[in-house]
């Protein structure tokens, strides 16, 4: 047992860049366990899906038609069924929130381990070696995991794959249970609407956890106001209610691509750091030197953003 | 209806710390609530506010030092606590998601509760995977990473999940159900000075393996821990050092080169 079953993932008729990339990381252990590379597509436009995954390195695409969109029962009997099938070594899943949603079932109910948003993967065709991070993202691990496993990879940590293959594609054997069905998706909702698009703005001034209360929120409005700028914001910010939601950055945000972003008291965690990352130029006003948001920083001022924060507003004439 | 809400205490690093081995030296560790077990468990107390809970028992995997933990939970206004706990787990490095799925399991089994809420992930090991693969295991329908629900819970649980980029999906979910609970779903309370006085006096529920009809064999995991190390920084940052006024006018200078400042 040496192949590997990779599932993509789409959302409302579009594959996800991480469907691209599990190619990637699927294709690497392929070539160090010397097996094949096997996608599932499942629900939706499945045939014009598999046309757009047939890249180089997929040895096979099997097709599940079933619904529209992601349904976690759906895809839980299918990706079981095909792994039955199949009998692959490693089962890789995106580690996104509808991957979250049924991988742990699909471990558990094949009994096997799981582990989860690995960044990184190794075998040797028998003991996997996953590394991944703890304590949000200050320490790196290495994991080891014998036979076969599930396995979520985060997105964007694998180049994206290219070219055209010439894999087998073809309508899988799988018959899912309408009565095991247990929950139904009603719709979907667009919640970052509003007044105000970040997405838009040339200069984001970005506010963390670091600011410790709302009341502290006006000095920031004001740098932005001196500046010109748009305000926005990293998760805890919004989940607080001290601005709306249609300012935060991240991956369940706005992604952002401002001439210059100024993170001001953002550790930048890595789902924000995906909203982000494409700035043109980064700017971090953080007391700790080691937050994650260095590694991406162009420039940096290693101080109290209630000193610097005053100042620059100050420079401005605010 | 009954609400069970698994809270751990996690590890919280500080700035700078020193790794011993696969571990974060003593020294630089703190403990406290998990943050997502935080928004489960004031999800919990508003739906027994609401009047459509009766009881909110939570379930914490760990050693008597984590009472303290347990207690803020009770404090918020669960009822009572189990905390399971054995000499076998001591020395276990990393509990993984199927062995902690095992021993939630038996708890779900002796509680029979109608709700399970769990935090989408822990702050410390970031699985976030054990809800839905404690679902799985009990036979019960679940929804992950919920960060809305309709507190009028009859035979089903209509409930929002966030999605990536600003958009979320709204499903009705058949009970009885797992939900694992994202940050912002609600806005966690304080625990109030009476709430605390309160909470000393609840019960806290200690229980073996073997009470749960368990052996050592459920803290076995399958995935081993075998190296941690601090992250290779890539960066090629700029640090502008200095007093406020010299590294804010650094950063004013900056934003009139590239003219994006008056």
């Amino acid at each position: 047992m040496t192949d590997i079953l990779a599932i993509t993932d789409h959302r409302r008729g579009e594959l996800r860049d991480v469907s691209y990339e599990i190619i990637t990381a699927g294709r690497e252990l392929a070539n160090e366990t010397g097996g094949d590379l096997h996608l599932a597509a499942i629900s939706g436009a499945v045939d014009d899906f598999a046309e757009n995954l047939n890249r180089e390195g997929v040895d096979a695409i099997h097709t599940v038609s079933h619904g529209e969109e992601f349904n976690h029962d759906v895809y839980t009997q299918a990706v079981t069924q095909l792994y039955d099938d199949l009998a692959p070594q490693y089962v890789l899943i995106p580690n996104s929130v509808n991957g979250l949603d049924y991988a742990p079932a699909v471990a558990n109910q094949l009994d096997l381990p799981i582990v989860t948003d690995t960044i990184g993967l190794e075998t040797d065709g028998d003991t996997l070696i996953a590394t991944r991070e703890m304590y949000g993202g200050k320490v790196e691990t290495t994991n080891e995991l014998e036979g076969e496993s599930v396995v979520t990879i985060r997105s964007a940590e694998w180049p994206v794959a290219e070219g055209t293959g010439d894999a087998a594609i073809e309508a899988a054997d799988v018959e899912i249970d309408e009565s095991a069905i247990g929950s139904t998706v009603t719709g979907f909702e667009e919640v970052a609407g509003g007044d105000v698009d970040i997405s838009e703005a040339e200069v984001l001034v970005s506010v963390g956890r670091g600011i410790e209360e709302e009341d502290n929120i006006p000095i920031i409005e004001e740098l932005a106001e001196a500046l010109d700028a748009t305000v926005s914001s990293s998760r805890p910010i919004v989940d607080n209610g001290w601005l709306p939601k249609n300012r935060q950055v991240g991956q369940s945000g706005k992604v952002v691509t401002p001439d210059v972003y100024i993170a001001i008291g953002i550790s930048g965690a890595v789902q924000h750091v995906a909203g982000m990352k494409g700035s043109d130029t980064i700017v971090a006003i953080n007391t700790d030197p080691n937050a994650p948001i260095m590694d991406i920083a162009d420039y940096a001022i290693h101080d109290d953003l209630f000193d610097v924060v005053p100042a620059l507003t100050e420079e401005f004439g605010g | 209806m009954k609400i069970l809400v698994t809270v751990k205490e996690v590890a919280t690093v500080e700035d700078e710390f020193e790794i011993k081995d696969t571990e974060i030296a003593d020294q630089y560790l703190g403990a406290d609530l998990n943050e997502w077990d935080d928004y489960a468990v004031e999800e919990a107390v508003q739906l027994q506010e609401a009047g459509i809970a009766d009881e909110v028992v939570t379930v914490t995997i760990g050693p008597e030092d984590s009472e303290q933990t347990i207690r803020q939970a009770l404090a918020k206004g669960a009822d009572r606590a189990v905390r399971i706990w054995d000499d076998s787990l001591e020395d276990v490095d990393l509990l993984d998601v199927n062995a902690k799925t095992e021993i939630l399991s038996a708890v779900v089994d002796a509680e029979d509760p109608d709700l399970v809420l769990t935090g989408v992930q822990a702050g410390d090991d970031s699985f976030g995977a054990t809800g839905v693969s404690l679902a799985e295991e009990i036979g019960a329908q679940w929804g992950a990473v919920v960060n809305h629900l309709e507190h009028d819970l009859d035979d089903v649980a209509s409930v929002r999940r966030e999605l990536e980029g600003g958009v979320e999906e709204l499903t009705d979910i058949e009970l009885p159900a797992v939900l694992t609970i994202q940050t912002g779903i609600n806005e966690p309370r304080y625990a109030s000075l009476r709430g605390i006085r309160q909470a000393q006096r609840k019960e806290l529920d200690v229980q073996s393996l073997g009470d749960l009809g368990l052996d050592e064999s459920a803290t076995e995991s399958q995935l081993t821990l075998t190296d941690m190390y601090e992250p290779e920084s890539e960066s090629d940052v700029t640090v502008w050092d200095g007093s406020a006024d010299e590294t804010a006018g650094e950063l004013g200078e900056l934003l009139r080169d590239k003219g994006v400042a008056p």
